[in-house]
Protein backbone atom coordinates (compact mmCIF):
# COMPACT_ATOMS: atom_id res chain seq x y z
CA UNK A 1 0.00 0.00 0.00
CA UNK A 2 1.50 3.71 -1.15
CA UNK A 3 2.20 5.48 2.47
CA UNK A 4 1.47 8.96 0.72
CA UNK A 5 -1.41 9.09 -2.14
CA UNK A 6 -1.98 12.72 -3.48
CA UNK A 7 -4.79 13.08 -5.69
CA UNK A 8 -6.03 15.94 -7.90
CA UNK A 9 -4.45 18.65 -5.55
CA UNK A 10 -5.07 22.42 -6.63
CA UNK A 11 -4.07 25.52 -5.23
CA UNK A 12 -4.38 29.19 -6.89
CA UNK A 13 -3.09 32.24 -5.22
CA UNK A 14 -5.98 35.12 -6.39
CA UNK A 15 -5.03 35.36 -10.43
CA UNK A 16 -2.49 32.88 -10.31
CA UNK A 17 -3.08 29.10 -11.01
CA UNK A 18 -0.07 27.97 -8.99
CA UNK A 19 -1.28 23.86 -8.59
CA UNK A 20 -3.22 22.64 -11.59
CA UNK A 21 -4.47 19.08 -10.21
CA UNK A 22 -1.47 17.57 -9.11
CA UNK A 23 -1.20 13.54 -8.36
CA UNK A 24 1.07 11.16 -7.33
CA UNK A 25 1.64 8.02 -5.23
CA UNK A 26 4.71 7.25 -2.72
CA UNK A 27 5.79 3.78 -1.68
CA UNK A 28 7.43 3.36 2.10
CA UNK A 29 11.11 3.67 2.06
CA UNK A 30 10.95 6.05 -1.32
CA UNK A 31 12.37 8.94 -2.68
CA UNK A 32 10.77 11.22 -4.24
CA UNK A 33 12.80 14.48 -5.81
CA UNK A 34 10.79 16.94 -7.78
CA UNK A 35 12.54 19.35 -9.81
CA UNK A 36 11.40 22.52 -11.97
CA UNK A 37 12.01 25.97 -12.43
CA UNK A 38 11.26 28.34 -9.81
CA UNK A 39 7.17 28.98 -10.26
CA UNK A 40 6.68 25.52 -11.33
CA UNK A 41 4.72 24.88 -8.07
CA UNK A 42 6.79 22.69 -6.22
CA UNK A 43 7.42 24.74 -3.26
CA UNK A 44 3.74 25.25 -3.09
CA UNK A 45 3.10 21.08 -3.45
CA UNK A 46 5.24 20.23 -0.47
CA UNK A 47 3.52 23.70 1.48
CA UNK A 48 0.14 21.98 0.70
CA UNK A 49 1.12 18.26 2.20
CA UNK A 50 2.47 20.07 5.16
CA UNK A 51 -0.73 22.16 5.75
CA UNK A 52 1.35 25.59 5.32
CA UNK A 53 -1.25 26.18 2.23
CA UNK A 54 -4.73 24.89 2.47
CA UNK A 55 -4.95 23.16 -1.22
CA UNK A 56 -8.14 24.21 -2.66
CA UNK A 57 -9.11 21.28 -4.12
CA UNK A 58 -7.92 17.50 -3.88
CA UNK A 59 -7.38 14.85 -1.71
CA UNK A 60 -4.19 13.74 1.08
CA UNK A 61 -4.22 10.46 2.04
CA UNK A 62 -1.64 8.94 4.11
CA UNK A 63 -1.38 4.97 4.91
CA UNK A 64 -5.38 4.90 3.75
CA UNK A 65 -6.35 7.56 5.54
CA UNK A 66 -7.40 10.68 4.66
CA UNK A 67 -6.45 13.90 5.49
CA UNK A 68 -9.29 16.32 6.55
CA UNK A 69 -8.45 19.53 7.81
CA UNK A 70 -11.82 20.84 9.33
CA UNK A 71 -10.12 22.41 12.59
CA UNK A 72 -6.69 23.80 13.95
CA UNK A 73 -6.61 20.79 15.72
CA UNK A 74 -7.29 18.27 12.50
CA UNK A 75 -4.69 20.57 10.67
CA UNK A 76 -2.13 20.28 13.76
CA UNK A 77 -2.37 16.63 13.75
CA UNK A 78 -2.24 16.27 9.61
CA UNK A 79 0.97 18.31 9.81
CA UNK A 80 2.52 15.60 12.28
CA UNK A 81 2.51 12.61 9.24
CA UNK A 82 5.29 15.31 7.90
CA UNK A 83 7.84 16.55 8.47
CA UNK A 84 9.27 19.98 6.82
CA UNK A 85 13.08 20.82 6.44
CA UNK A 86 13.38 24.21 5.64
CA UNK A 87 15.50 26.14 2.50
CA UNK A 88 16.65 28.97 5.32
CA UNK A 89 16.87 25.56 8.25
CA UNK A 90 14.77 28.19 10.35
CA UNK A 91 16.26 26.78 13.57
CA UNK A 92 14.98 28.48 16.79
CA UNK A 93 18.10 31.08 17.81
CA UNK A 94 17.27 31.20 21.51
CA UNK A 95 17.74 27.52 22.18
CA UNK A 96 20.99 25.28 21.85
CA UNK A 97 21.07 22.67 19.56
CA UNK A 98 19.87 19.90 21.58
CA UNK A 99 16.96 22.55 23.08
CA UNK A 100 15.83 22.85 19.41
CA UNK A 101 15.42 18.77 18.96
CA UNK A 102 13.58 18.52 22.47
CA UNK A 103 11.33 21.73 22.19
CA UNK A 104 7.99 19.78 20.09
CA UNK A 105 8.68 15.97 21.88
CA UNK A 106 8.61 18.02 25.00
CA UNK A 107 5.43 20.48 24.23
CA UNK A 108 3.71 17.53 22.75
CA UNK A 109 4.50 15.72 25.47
CA UNK A 110 5.70 11.90 22.84
CA UNK A 111 8.21 11.04 25.84
CA UNK A 112 9.35 11.97 29.03
CA UNK A 113 12.27 15.05 29.09
CA UNK A 114 14.92 12.34 29.91
CA UNK A 115 13.94 10.16 27.04
CA UNK A 116 13.59 12.95 24.16
CA UNK A 117 16.86 14.35 25.37
CA UNK A 118 18.04 10.51 25.00
CA UNK A 119 16.62 10.32 21.59
CA UNK A 120 18.02 13.88 20.56
CA UNK A 121 21.41 12.81 21.40
CA UNK A 122 20.78 10.05 18.87
CA UNK A 123 19.62 12.11 16.25
CA UNK A 124 23.03 14.53 16.65
CA UNK A 125 25.28 11.60 16.46
CA UNK A 126 23.41 10.13 13.16
CA UNK A 127 23.89 13.97 11.68
CA UNK A 128 27.43 13.95 12.74
CA UNK A 129 26.91 16.49 15.03
CA UNK A 130 27.30 15.22 18.88
CA UNK A 131 29.76 17.83 19.49
CA UNK A 132 27.60 20.85 19.03
CA UNK A 133 24.63 19.64 21.11
CA UNK A 134 25.31 22.69 23.70
CA UNK A 135 25.74 25.50 20.87
CA UNK A 136 23.36 28.38 19.75
CA UNK A 137 22.55 28.53 16.30
CA UNK A 138 24.41 31.51 15.10
CA UNK A 139 27.69 29.41 16.35
CA UNK A 140 27.16 27.31 13.54
CA UNK A 141 27.62 26.82 9.62
CA UNK A 142 25.04 26.77 7.78
CA UNK A 143 25.60 23.34 6.82
CA UNK A 144 25.30 22.20 10.57
CA UNK A 145 22.33 24.58 10.83
CA UNK A 146 20.69 22.83 8.32
CA UNK A 147 21.90 19.16 9.69
CA UNK A 148 19.91 19.91 12.89
CA UNK A 149 17.34 21.14 10.93
CA UNK A 150 17.11 17.32 9.64
CA UNK A 151 17.61 15.88 13.27
CA UNK A 152 14.60 18.44 14.82
CA UNK A 153 12.43 17.39 11.59
CA UNK A 154 13.09 13.75 12.50
CA UNK A 155 12.61 13.89 16.37
CA UNK A 156 8.98 13.75 15.77
CA UNK A 157 9.07 10.84 13.35
CA UNK A 158 7.14 11.98 10.52
CA UNK A 159 6.14 8.94 8.09
CA UNK A 160 6.97 11.34 5.07
CA UNK A 161 10.35 13.41 5.83
CA UNK A 162 10.24 16.80 3.31
CA UNK A 163 12.84 18.68 2.10
CA UNK A 164 12.44 22.20 0.71
CA UNK A 165 15.17 22.99 -1.68
CA UNK A 166 17.82 22.02 1.36
CA UNK A 167 21.16 22.98 0.12
CA UNK A 168 20.20 26.63 -2.15
CA UNK A 169 21.09 28.61 0.80
CA UNK A 170 24.62 27.30 0.96
CA UNK A 171 27.46 27.95 -0.06
CA UNK A 172 28.90 25.26 -2.49
CA UNK A 173 31.28 23.49 0.19
CA UNK A 174 28.43 22.80 2.62
CA UNK A 175 26.11 21.27 0.42
CA UNK A 176 28.10 17.79 0.43
CA UNK A 177 27.57 17.56 3.90
CA UNK A 178 23.57 17.96 4.34
CA UNK A 179 23.01 15.86 0.93
CA UNK A 180 25.23 13.11 2.72
CA UNK A 181 22.78 13.29 5.71
CA UNK A 182 19.84 12.81 3.61
CA UNK A 183 21.18 10.20 1.57
CA UNK A 184 21.94 8.34 4.81
CA UNK A 185 18.55 8.48 5.53
CA UNK A 186 17.41 7.13 2.55
CA UNK A 187 19.88 3.75 3.94
CA UNK A 188 18.20 4.02 6.88
CA UNK A 189 14.55 3.44 5.29
CA UNK A 190 13.21 7.06 5.16
CA UNK A 191 10.53 8.09 2.77
CA UNK A 192 11.29 11.44 1.49
CA UNK A 193 10.03 14.01 -0.83
CA UNK A 194 12.94 15.95 -2.10
CA UNK A 195 12.08 19.86 -3.91
CA UNK A 196 15.87 20.01 -5.08
CA UNK A 197 18.14 21.95 -7.62
CA UNK A 198 20.93 19.39 -7.12
CA UNK A 199 20.44 17.19 -10.39
CA UNK A 200 23.02 14.78 -9.56
CA UNK A 201 21.90 14.13 -6.29
CA UNK A 202 18.24 13.51 -7.62
CA UNK A 203 20.06 11.10 -10.13
CA UNK A 204 21.93 9.20 -7.57
CA UNK A 205 19.80 8.94 -4.80
CA UNK A 206 15.95 9.57 -5.62
CA UNK A 207 13.31 6.32 -7.06
CA UNK A 208 11.33 8.47 -8.60
CA UNK A 209 11.64 11.95 -10.07
CA UNK A 210 9.09 14.00 -10.83
CA UNK A 211 9.32 17.48 -13.48
CA UNK A 212 6.93 19.71 -12.74
CA UNK A 213 6.32 22.34 -15.24
CA UNK A 214 3.24 25.62 -14.76
CA UNK A 215 1.83 23.58 -11.90
CA UNK A 216 1.33 19.99 -13.12
CA UNK A 217 3.27 16.99 -13.47
CA UNK A 218 4.93 17.40 -16.47
CA UNK A 219 6.89 13.80 -16.34
CA UNK A 220 7.34 11.56 -13.77
CA UNK A 221 9.66 7.99 -13.51
CA UNK A 222 12.48 6.70 -12.53
CA UNK A 223 15.91 9.00 -12.99
CA UNK A 224 17.05 6.66 -15.80
CA UNK A 225 13.82 7.30 -17.14
CA UNK A 226 13.66 11.30 -16.57
CA UNK A 227 17.03 11.81 -17.22
CA UNK A 228 18.36 9.07 -19.96
CA UNK A 229 15.27 9.44 -21.40
CA UNK A 230 12.71 12.31 -21.01
CA UNK A 231 9.72 11.93 -23.20
CA UNK A 232 8.51 15.52 -23.08
CA UNK A 233 10.28 18.39 -25.14
CA UNK A 234 9.45 20.67 -21.97
CA UNK A 235 11.57 17.85 -19.49
CA UNK A 236 14.46 17.64 -22.32
CA UNK A 237 14.66 21.88 -22.30
CA UNK A 238 14.57 21.96 -18.89
CA UNK A 239 17.32 19.43 -18.45
CA UNK A 240 19.20 20.65 -21.30
CA UNK A 241 19.35 24.12 -18.67
CA UNK A 242 19.70 22.62 -15.69
CA UNK A 243 22.75 19.81 -16.90
CA UNK A 244 24.39 22.43 -18.89
CA UNK A 245 27.26 24.11 -16.64
CA UNK A 246 29.24 25.73 -18.84
CA UNK A 247 28.26 29.71 -19.25
CA UNK A 248 30.54 30.38 -22.35
CA UNK A 249 28.93 31.34 -25.62
CA UNK B 1 18.84 72.90 55.86
CA UNK B 2 19.94 70.65 52.96
CA UNK B 3 18.73 67.53 54.77
CA UNK B 4 15.40 69.40 54.87
CA UNK B 5 15.47 70.04 51.47
CA UNK B 6 16.27 66.72 50.45
CA UNK B 7 14.07 65.38 52.82
CA UNK B 8 11.33 66.84 51.18
CA UNK B 9 12.08 66.44 47.95
CA UNK B 10 12.01 62.55 48.73
CA UNK B 11 8.47 62.88 49.60
CA UNK B 12 7.82 64.32 46.35
CA UNK B 13 10.49 61.05 44.92
CA UNK B 14 8.31 59.10 46.46
CA UNK B 15 5.22 59.85 44.84
CA UNK B 16 6.84 60.11 41.61
CA UNK B 17 8.45 56.49 41.84
CA UNK B 18 4.71 55.58 42.61
CA UNK B 19 3.53 57.11 39.41
CA UNK B 20 5.98 55.25 38.02
CA UNK B 21 6.21 51.72 38.99
CA UNK B 22 2.62 51.66 38.90
CA UNK B 23 2.48 52.74 35.20
CA UNK B 24 4.52 49.76 34.47
CA UNK B 25 2.84 47.17 36.58
CA UNK B 26 -0.70 47.84 34.27
CA UNK B 27 1.54 49.31 31.01
CA UNK B 28 3.02 47.08 30.31
CA UNK B 29 0.54 44.03 29.94
CA UNK B 30 -2.19 46.02 28.54
CA UNK B 31 0.22 46.99 25.70
CA UNK B 32 -0.06 43.52 24.76
CA UNK B 33 -3.71 43.32 25.10
CA UNK B 34 -4.05 46.66 22.66
CA UNK B 35 -1.17 45.10 20.54
CA UNK B 36 -3.51 42.00 19.83
CA UNK B 37 -5.99 44.16 19.01
CA UNK B 38 -4.54 46.44 16.45
CA UNK B 39 -3.45 43.04 14.98
CA UNK B 40 -6.90 41.06 15.28
CA UNK B 41 -7.58 39.65 11.77
CA UNK B 42 -11.52 40.70 13.03
CA UNK B 43 -11.33 44.22 10.74
CA UNK B 44 -13.67 46.48 13.04
CA UNK B 45 -11.70 45.14 16.14
CA UNK B 46 -8.34 46.10 14.26
CA UNK B 47 -9.66 49.59 13.36
CA UNK B 48 -11.09 50.32 16.33
CA UNK B 49 -7.94 49.27 18.30
CA UNK B 50 -5.80 51.38 15.65
CA UNK B 51 -8.14 54.42 15.88
CA UNK B 52 -7.42 54.62 19.75
CA UNK B 53 -4.18 54.34 19.61
CA UNK B 54 -3.95 57.37 17.13
CA UNK B 55 -6.24 59.79 19.62
CA UNK B 56 -4.09 58.79 22.65
CA UNK B 57 -0.73 59.42 20.90
CA UNK B 58 -2.28 62.28 19.11
CA UNK B 59 -3.09 64.24 21.64
CA UNK B 60 -0.85 65.37 24.86
CA UNK B 61 -1.16 63.65 27.55
CA UNK B 62 -1.90 66.15 29.98
CA UNK B 63 -5.02 66.95 28.42
CA UNK B 64 -5.76 63.09 29.07
CA UNK B 65 -4.70 63.79 32.80
CA UNK B 66 -7.14 66.58 32.94
CA UNK B 67 -10.01 64.89 30.90
CA UNK B 68 -10.05 61.50 33.24
CA UNK B 69 -9.57 63.48 36.47
CA UNK B 70 -12.44 65.90 35.79
CA UNK B 71 -13.76 64.62 33.06
CA UNK B 72 -16.85 62.15 34.97
CA UNK B 73 -17.49 65.16 37.18
CA UNK B 74 -17.85 67.71 34.78
CA UNK B 75 -20.00 65.52 32.34
CA UNK B 76 -21.80 63.44 34.17
CA UNK B 77 -21.83 64.82 37.56
CA UNK B 78 -19.98 61.60 38.63
CA UNK B 79 -18.06 64.03 41.14
CA UNK B 80 -15.31 62.28 43.60
CA UNK B 81 -15.40 59.06 41.30
CA UNK B 82 -11.88 58.51 40.88
CA UNK B 83 -9.33 60.32 43.63
CA UNK B 84 -6.19 62.42 42.36
CA UNK B 85 -3.94 59.61 42.52
CA UNK B 86 -6.31 56.67 40.50
CA UNK B 87 -7.23 59.32 37.57
CA UNK B 88 -2.94 59.87 37.68
CA UNK B 89 -2.34 56.11 37.09
CA UNK B 90 -5.10 55.34 34.89
CA UNK B 91 -4.41 58.30 32.37
CA UNK B 92 -0.52 57.04 32.61
CA UNK B 93 -1.12 53.35 32.04
CA UNK B 94 -3.52 54.40 29.13
CA UNK B 95 -0.97 56.62 27.26
CA UNK B 96 2.10 54.37 27.95
CA UNK B 97 0.13 51.41 26.85
CA UNK B 98 -0.47 52.54 24.00
CA UNK B 99 3.13 53.44 22.77
CA UNK B 100 4.13 49.86 24.18
CA UNK B 101 1.69 48.38 21.88
CA UNK B 102 2.93 50.07 19.09
CA UNK B 103 6.68 48.45 20.15
CA UNK B 104 5.60 45.19 20.57
CA UNK B 105 3.55 45.31 17.08
CA UNK B 106 6.83 45.93 15.32
CA UNK B 107 9.03 43.68 17.46
CA UNK B 108 6.31 40.80 16.36
CA UNK B 109 5.71 41.74 12.59
CA UNK B 110 9.79 41.53 12.30
CA UNK B 111 10.09 38.31 13.26
CA UNK B 112 10.39 35.81 10.84
CA UNK B 113 7.74 34.30 9.10
CA UNK B 114 9.93 31.00 9.40
CA UNK B 115 9.84 30.56 12.77
CA UNK B 116 5.75 30.59 12.72
CA UNK B 117 5.98 27.49 10.36
CA UNK B 118 8.84 25.90 11.81
CA UNK B 119 6.80 25.93 14.68
CA UNK B 120 3.76 24.42 12.95
CA UNK B 121 5.39 22.07 10.80
CA UNK B 122 6.45 20.74 14.23
CA UNK B 123 2.99 19.95 15.66
CA UNK B 124 3.06 23.66 18.47
CA UNK B 125 -0.25 25.39 19.22
CA UNK B 126 0.08 29.11 18.51
CA UNK B 127 -0.14 29.81 22.07
CA UNK B 128 2.98 27.36 22.16
CA UNK B 129 4.55 29.12 19.01
CA UNK B 130 3.88 32.75 20.84
CA UNK B 131 4.86 31.46 23.90
CA UNK B 132 7.97 29.34 23.31
CA UNK B 133 9.31 30.22 20.13
CA UNK B 134 8.76 34.31 19.41
CA UNK B 135 8.24 35.94 22.82
CA UNK B 136 11.62 36.20 24.00
CA UNK B 137 12.67 36.70 20.16
CA UNK B 138 10.34 39.98 20.24
CA UNK B 139 12.16 41.08 23.89
CA UNK B 140 15.21 40.84 22.48
CA UNK B 141 14.23 42.89 19.74
CA UNK B 142 12.49 45.42 22.01
CA UNK B 143 14.45 46.21 24.71
CA UNK B 144 16.81 49.44 23.18
CA UNK B 145 12.66 50.96 22.55
CA UNK B 146 11.35 50.26 24.97
CA UNK B 147 14.33 51.54 26.92
CA UNK B 148 13.34 55.16 25.56
CA UNK B 149 10.00 55.37 26.58
CA UNK B 150 10.51 53.59 30.30
CA UNK B 151 13.43 56.58 30.78
CA UNK B 152 10.56 59.27 29.09
CA UNK B 153 8.47 58.14 31.58
CA UNK B 154 10.80 58.64 34.44
CA UNK B 155 10.40 62.37 33.68
CA UNK B 156 6.55 62.22 32.30
CA UNK B 157 5.41 61.52 35.48
CA UNK B 158 6.05 65.71 36.46
CA UNK B 159 3.12 65.99 34.33
CA UNK B 160 0.89 64.23 37.29
CA UNK B 161 0.88 67.77 39.02
CA UNK B 162 -1.54 69.58 36.67
CA UNK B 163 -4.44 67.55 38.30
CA UNK B 164 -2.27 67.82 41.85
CA UNK B 165 -0.42 65.07 42.40
CA UNK B 166 2.83 66.29 44.49
CA UNK B 167 5.30 65.03 42.63
CA UNK B 168 8.97 65.57 42.68
CA UNK B 169 8.67 69.29 40.70
CA UNK B 170 6.15 70.58 42.35
CA UNK B 171 8.26 69.38 46.06
CA UNK B 172 11.16 71.32 44.35
CA UNK B 173 9.33 74.58 43.24
CA UNK B 174 7.36 75.14 46.82
CA UNK B 175 10.61 75.92 47.87
CA UNK B 176 11.11 79.07 45.68
CA UNK B 177 7.81 80.79 48.25
CA UNK B 178 10.76 80.29 50.85
CA UNK B 179 13.18 82.69 48.44
CA UNK B 180 15.27 78.99 47.78
CA UNK B 181 15.88 78.33 43.73
CA UNK B 182 18.53 75.18 44.15
CA UNK B 183 15.91 72.76 45.29
CA UNK B 184 14.12 72.94 42.23
CA UNK B 185 17.20 72.61 40.29
CA UNK B 186 18.45 69.76 43.00
CA UNK B 187 15.33 68.07 41.18
CA UNK B 188 17.38 67.03 38.47
CA UNK B 189 20.04 65.25 40.16
CA UNK B 190 17.33 62.84 41.12
CA UNK B 191 16.10 62.53 38.05
CA UNK B 192 19.53 61.57 36.77
CA UNK B 193 20.17 59.55 39.04
CA UNK B 194 17.16 57.43 38.80
CA UNK B 195 17.43 57.41 34.87
CA UNK B 196 21.03 56.11 35.82
CA UNK B 197 20.04 53.14 37.55
CA UNK B 198 17.48 51.94 34.97
CA UNK B 199 20.40 52.69 32.15
CA UNK B 200 22.27 50.57 33.77
CA UNK B 201 19.59 47.58 34.31
CA UNK B 202 18.53 47.77 30.99
CA UNK B 203 22.18 47.63 29.35
CA UNK B 204 22.04 44.26 32.01
CA UNK B 205 19.00 42.94 30.38
CA UNK B 206 20.16 43.51 27.10
CA UNK B 207 23.76 41.51 28.14
CA UNK B 208 21.56 38.63 29.19
CA UNK B 209 19.63 38.24 26.47
CA UNK B 210 23.31 38.95 24.05
CA UNK B 211 23.83 35.30 24.23
CA UNK B 212 21.80 34.70 20.99
CA UNK B 213 21.27 36.32 17.64
CA UNK B 214 18.03 36.30 16.23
Amino acid sequence: MAVLDVKNIKKGFGEADVLKGVSFSLEEGQVLAIIGSSGSGKTTLLRCLNFLETADEGEIWVKGKQLLSQSEKEIRENRLHFGLVFQNFNLFPQYTVLENITLAPNLLKRGTVAENKIKAEELLQKVGLSHKADSYPHQLSGGQQQRVAIARALALNPEILCFDEPTSALDPELTGEVLRVIRGLKNGGNTMIVVTHEMEFARQVADMVMYMADGVIEEMGPPEQVFGNPQSEKTRAFLRNALDNTWEE
Amino acid sequence: MFSTVFLQLLAGFRQTLAVFFLTLFFSIPLGLVICFGSMSRFTPLRWVTRGFVWVIRGTPLMLQLIIIFYGPGLMFGLTGLVSRFQATIVAFSINYACYFSEIYRGGIESIPKGQYEAGQVLGMTKNQIFFRVVLLQVIKRITAPMGNEIITLVKDTSLARVIGIYELIWAGESFIKKGLIWPLFFTGVYYLVFSGLLTILLDKLDKKLGYFRG
